[in-house]
């Protein structure tokens, strides 16, 4: 027979036993080990089990509580070890896992837009929100549109504010400035009010040197209604200009003169490179000019199909490479068709 | 124009001793009205001058008396006080002579600093005392040149005799200039009197009006001087005058200095007097030598158009040839002058002349403009007629050149003026609705005020109701409009007090402009196929696009838009293609790029016209009689050359060169994301593209453009190294069919079964045709199709390929069995065999 004591002695150092092998066990495979030693069918804590029947009858419920909790407490202490030692293990492979993180990620191939076609749609989205509409026109164009109807007749001496080119047709030549453009959409909506912007390509006889190409895009604006004036005109462009350049900076119109609008204006910013104190940029002004504008003379209007007694418009003119000169400080403009992408890239 | 504010000071109040500060408010003032003020030259001011035109420890003085030399016989010595005492200057001077005294000197004391006389380059010298052969030099009395006012050294400069004995020369001769950039309606001040005209307007201060002086006192002009007007619509107005018994010579200092401070060189004092006064009021002047002129009873003028083949030796000693547009000045012997120009050689005023005759006239500015740009001859004069010159500044410009010679050249004015005067200058008037400043500015301007201001830039004004009767003074050509009286307004108001609103006016009906935002999309969905956007120029050449052939035959230029004046060969014609520009871009590029993928949104310009009709008055009549234009469709370019990707630590092998299927890939992501359907690719033959590698895009029957890899031979003609692959494709067509509506299908309700099929066929076989006719067997079920595999090669025999694809197969309303996915691949392979002799590849 086997007294109760002796089995509380078995079960007490088949604790102690049992935790030092757990403790002992460094993986995974040692901890399976454990378990059969201890809990398989033949295991340490299993054959405890056997000895139920030699213990006096009314000992063996509790020699059986015994022995349960022996069994529970192993499998409690096997399942803590096994997820220590799963941690552990996870560690170490994460630790295989590092990686420099300092190393360049993989290219991305993402193209860019030309920074003549980002600030161009800068522009559209600006005016857009002030209810200008983008059209197209023409880049050949004829004499006529690019000059006649704009109120420049021929030998006009403001046609030197423009040299032409030519094309070898008789009448035809390359638009030397979008106002053009104002022509065609009065004509196409008239007598409806407008609110256009026309972008594209212009063409100017000049010699191509850092400040000046014989290739640019220009945006005209045009507004034309029964109530519109210059204090509309200051609006919009002043509100163009904050949200381009930015609320911070200074801006000045002066009266200036273009055949197509009168009044005419120019609006100046302070220098962006010298803050308006003076520098070669500004020419020593302290201002630089960022568009030209004005009220439709009456004479275009008249010949976009708007009667001048009745309907009143603004219109103006602006380069976006001249915009982004002034804004990054470019001093090249020829960089805009060079296409150097190490140019390109940075926009 | 070039405005030197003591002159200006003549003809408006202007403080005498004018500061930076209040000199940079000027020009402020001037800018903001439109008189843009591109600089402001200060001359002989230490402050903000330069320091070596500052003329320290120069002074104004006085020659006491003039000694030989006791050892040189070419030097004198001077005794002059400067406000120090009596000091002694040796000099060799030829204008400074033994026994001359009384007059007025530019004094430089020791440790001034002067121009260098004698030195190649400009450069400056200190004055020092010197022992010259035995005598000491203590000051230097310096030359214009020495002051750095002109290259003259032949003389010592004297000062006006007013000038006060030690007053710094700084103080007499320092100087404010504004240089002024005029637009073209600004004729009017072109002139020192125009300017002074603006200056007072906008300061409120006095316009001095000039006086002209006339003191005839010669026999009458007329019998001596016949004037004729032969092309009254060439010149409106001739006048004349005659003076004679002049005696050319060098003008006065302070005449000498204003033409030189104005941009103009000296010559002598009449030539000198034309262009003074042209500076000062604005009209060009002609001095003829009066002998060399030719008629019978006294000489005769004749304004007309120059006959066929008519030539002139002008001034400058060329001769040139002569249009019939062009008017000329003519005597009975032939041309003299072309008129407002440039004067002849043959009665070029000389030092030998004595007799002058003194052209003011009006001539018409668009002829004279033409005439002045077809003999590339733009001058002083002509920059101002072409401009315009208003035919009652003739008279008064006369006059006081006239008198000018009479004072300065020792000439007697002959009593009376030529006056030929066939068209007369309108008199402008217009009724002026005070109300239509608020309609175009947006401010409202009283009536009373609007007069006032108007009346301030000499409008004369009176009130008419509500309305105002508005006369325009002579001198302003460039109002014709009530929009001009509106500017005019506005800029004595100054813009910055007009308001800034936001249109209150009627929104237009907002549309969208579908084209442009399609192109925009284009843009968007190339750049996140990794490409960059370039632009190239439009203007290209000949010999550019025949790069685009193998043998660089040059295209026909018939096919081709020239420019009439082109800047350069290079630059010459109007491209028809945009991928000479592409390549030339990428062959740049390569040169610091490994990988270049470009593209290019633009248009191509060809000489068919088939654009709209342009040109007329507006309306229906616009159509009519009016040639279309050349069209200007837009294409799209693209261009790839270089790896797959950019290089990168990860490359553990480097990636393919890209490839015709990279470039196909693109262009069939752009046309799907577009939505367009029905489109294809078959091979194709461009002259520019490897024969073997080239497609035609085939938007349903039409042909949308070309893509492929280039041909060896037009990739050396680029200098291109690297495989190029390009495609030009027609922008237009692909917008137009741009699907704008997405159809949505429902998501799959019941799972798909996959099977892999590899077939083995002739090589000649497309893959699109194996493609075609598994969907054809396929039916409704076969949902998708993927070519996964492409091989040739053992042990696949020769002359044929092996094509792996695998079949999503997928019903509507079950799902599938397997058996029902076997049955299926099964008739696929047999429809396979049947119709290309396919062999099922275990």
């Amino acid at each position: 027979m086997v007294q109760i004591e002796e089995l509380k002695q078995r079960v007490q150092a088949l604790a102690e036993e049992g935790r030092k092998r757990l403790e002992e066990a460094a993986s995974l495979e040692d901890c399976e080990a454990a378990r059969v030693a201890f809990l398989g069918r033949k295991g340490r804590i299993t054959e405890l089990f056997q000895l139920l029947p030699q213990l006096p009858p009314e000992a063996r419920p509790e020699a059986g509580k015994l022995i349960n909790s022996l069994k529970e407490q192993f499998q409690a202490e096997l399942n803590r070890r096994l997820s220590e030692i799963k941690a552990q293990e996870v560690e170490k492979r994460l630790q295989k896992e590092t990686v420099d993180v300092t190393l360049p990620g993989r290219p991305v191939a993402l193209g860019r837009l030309h920074p003549s076609t980002q600030v161009l749609r800068e522009i559209y989205r600006i005016f857009s929100g002030m209810g200008f509409q983008v059209f197209e026109s023409p880049e050949i164009e004829t004499d006529e549109y690019n000059f006649q109807f704009l109120n420049i007749p021929p030998d006009h001496p403001a046609r030197d504010m423009w040299s032409t080119f030519y094309l070898a047709e008789p009448g035809l030549l390359l638009r030397t400035h979008t106002s053009p453009g104002q022509i065609h959409v009065m004509r196409r909506f008239a007598p409806e009010p407008i609110r256009a912007i026309l972008p594209g390509k212009c063409y100017r006889y000049e010699q191509v040197t850092a400040r000046s190409e014989m290739m640019f895009h220009q945006v005209e604006g045009l507004a034309v209604g029964r109530h519109i004036t210059m204090a509309d005109l200051k609006g919009v462009l002043t509100e163009f200009a904050h949200q381009m350049f930015g609320k911070e900076r200074r801006y000045r119109f002066r009266a200036s003169y273009f055949p197509f609008t009168e009044p005419s204006l120019e609006m100046d910013m302070d220098c962006i490179l010298c803050g308006g104190r003076g520098c070669r940029v500004c020419k020593h002004t302290g201002w630089v000019e960022i568009l030209g504008a004005g009220m439709v003379h009456p004479v275009v209007l008249r010949n976009g199909g708007y009667d001048p007694g009745e309907f009143t418009g603004f219109a103006f003119g602006m380069g976006p490479e001249r915009i982004l000169m002034l804004k990054y400080n470019i001093d090249d403009i020829r960089l805009f068709f060079e296409n150097d992408l190490r140019f390109l890239e940075q926009f | 124009m070039r405005v030197p504010l003591s002159w200006l000071r003549e003809y408006v109040e202007l403080p005498t001793d004018i500061t930076t500060g209040e000199a940079r408010l000027l020009a402020d003032r001037l800018t903001l009205a439109g008189l843009e003020v591109a600089k402001i030259e200060h001359i002989g001011a230490t402050e903000g001058g330069q320091p070596a035109l500052a003329w320290e420890g120069i002074y104004v003085g006085e020659v006491l008396e003039v000694k030989p030399h006791p050892n040189a016989d070419k030097l004198v010595i001077a005794v002059v006080d400067y406000g120090k005492g009596p000091v002694e200057s040796v000099t060799g001077a030829p204008n400074i002579k033994i026994g001359d005294r009384g007059f007025k000197v530019a004094v430089a004391e020791p440790g001034a600093r002067i121009v260098d006389a004698y030195a190649l380059e400009p450069q400056l010298i200190k004055v020092k005392p010197a022992n010259l052969r035995g005598v000491r030099s203590e000051v230097v009395l310096c030359s214009e040149k020495e002051l750095g006012l002109s290259e003259d050294h032949s003389g010592v400069l004297i000062l006006d005799q007013e000038a006060e004995v030690g007053r710094p020369l700084a103080e007499l001769l320092s100087e404010v200039v504004l240089e002024l950039d005029l637009t073209p309606n600004l004729a009017r001040c072109f002139s020192i009197i125009g300017v002074a005209r603006e200056v007072a307007a906008l300061t409120g201060k006095r316009f001095k009006t000039p006086e002209v002086g006339w003191r005839p006192s010669g026999p009458a002009i007329f019998g001596q001087v016949e004037v004729e007007i032969q092309d009254p619509d060439l010149c409106t107005r001739y006048t004349a005058a005659l003076i004679k018994g002049v005696k050319p010579g060098p003008s006065p200092f302070w005449m000498r200095r204003r033409l030189t401070l104005s941009g103009m060189r000296p010559i002598n004092n009449i030539v000198d007097i034309t262009n003074y006064v042209m500076l000062e009021w604005g009209q060009p002047l002609h001095a003829f030598d009066y002998d060399k002129l030719h008629g019978l009873d006294g000489k005769r003028i004749i304004v007309r158009r120059a006959g066929a083949g008519e030539r002139i030796i002008t001034l400058d000693g060329v001769e040139r040839a002569l249009t019939e547009e062009m008017l000329l000045i003519a005597d009975p012997e032939g041309p003299i002058a072309i008129a407002g120009v440039m004067g002849g050689l043959e009665s070029e005023v000389t030092e030998a002349t004595r007799a002058v005759l003194l052209e003011s006239a009006s001539f018409s500015n668009t002829n004279n403009r033409r005439t002045a740009q077809a003999l590339k001859l733009m001058s002083e004069a002509s920059a101002r007629f072409g401009r315009g010159v208003p035919p009652e500044l003739t008279i008064p410009a006369l006059k006081r050149a006239a008198q000018l010679m009479s004072e300065l050249a020792g000439g007697e004015i002959a009593s009376g003026i030529i006056d030929v005067y066939p068209v007369r200058q309108p008199e402008i008037e217009l009724e002026f609705d005070p109300k239509e400043v608020e309609r175009l500015l947006g401010l409202e301007v009283s009536q009373e005020e609007v007069i006032e201001l108007l009346e301030q830039l000499e409008f004369s004004c009176r009130p008419q109701g509500r309305l105002i009767q508005v006369k325009v003074p002579w001198h302003r050509l460039d109002i014709s409009y009530p929009a001009d009286l509106v500017e005019e307004v506005a800029r004595l108001i100054g813009y910055d007090k007009i308001p800034t609103t936001l249109m209150a006016d009627t929104l237009p009906r907002q549309q969208r402009e579908r084209t442009l935002e399609l192109e925009e999309q284009v843009r968007d969905l190339l750049v996140g196929c990794g490409l960059t956007e370039v632009i190239t120029y439009s203007l290209t050449s000949l010999e550019s696009a025949a790069k685009l052939e193998p043998q660089r035959r040059e295209p026909s230029p018939e096919d081709y838009l020239h420019i009439a004046n082109p800047l350069t060969r290079e630059r010459s014609v109007l491209r028809r293609s945009l991928l000479p520009g592409l390549l030339e871009t990428v062959a740049e590029n390569l040169k610091h790029h490994e990988r270049v993928a470009i593209f290019e949104l633009g248009r191509v310009y060809l000489p068919s016209r088939g654009g709209p009709p342009r040109g007329g008055a507006p309306g229906p009549a616009l159509q009519q009689g009016k040639e279309a234009c050349p069209l200007e469709p837009r294409r799209l370019g693209l261009a790839l050359a270089g790896p797959r990707s950019e290089p990168s630590w990860s490359w553990h092998e480097k990636p393919g060169t890209m490839d015709f299927f990279d470039l196909k890939g693109i262009i069939e992501e752009l046309l799907r994301r577009m939505g367009l359907a029905g489109f294809r690719f078959i091979k194709a033959e461009g002259p520019f593209l490897h024969p073997g590698r080239a497609a035609t895009l085939l938007l349903g029957e039409e042909e949308a453009g070309l893509l492929g890899e280039l041909h060896p031979q037009v990739r050396e003609n680029f200098e291109l190294e690297e495989p190029t692959l390009v495609a030009e494709l027609d922008l237009e067509a692909i917008l137009a069919r741009a699907g704008l509506v997405r159809r949505y299908e429902p998501l799959p309700q019941f799972p798909a079964v996959l099977r892999d099929l590899a077939v083995v066929v002739d090589e000649a076989i497309s893959a699109e045709r194996v493609a075609q006719a598994i969907k054809a067997a396929g039916g409704e079920l076969l949902r998708e199709l993927i070519l996964f595999d492409l091989y040739q090669g053992p042990p696949i025999p020769e002359g044929k390929k092996s094509l792996a694809f695998r079949l999503r197969l997928q019903a509507e309303d079950r799902t599938l069995t397997d058996e029902e996915a076997d049955r299926l691949r099964l008739r696929i392979e047999a429809h396979l065999a049947e119709e290309l002799g396919a062999e099922l590849r275990k």
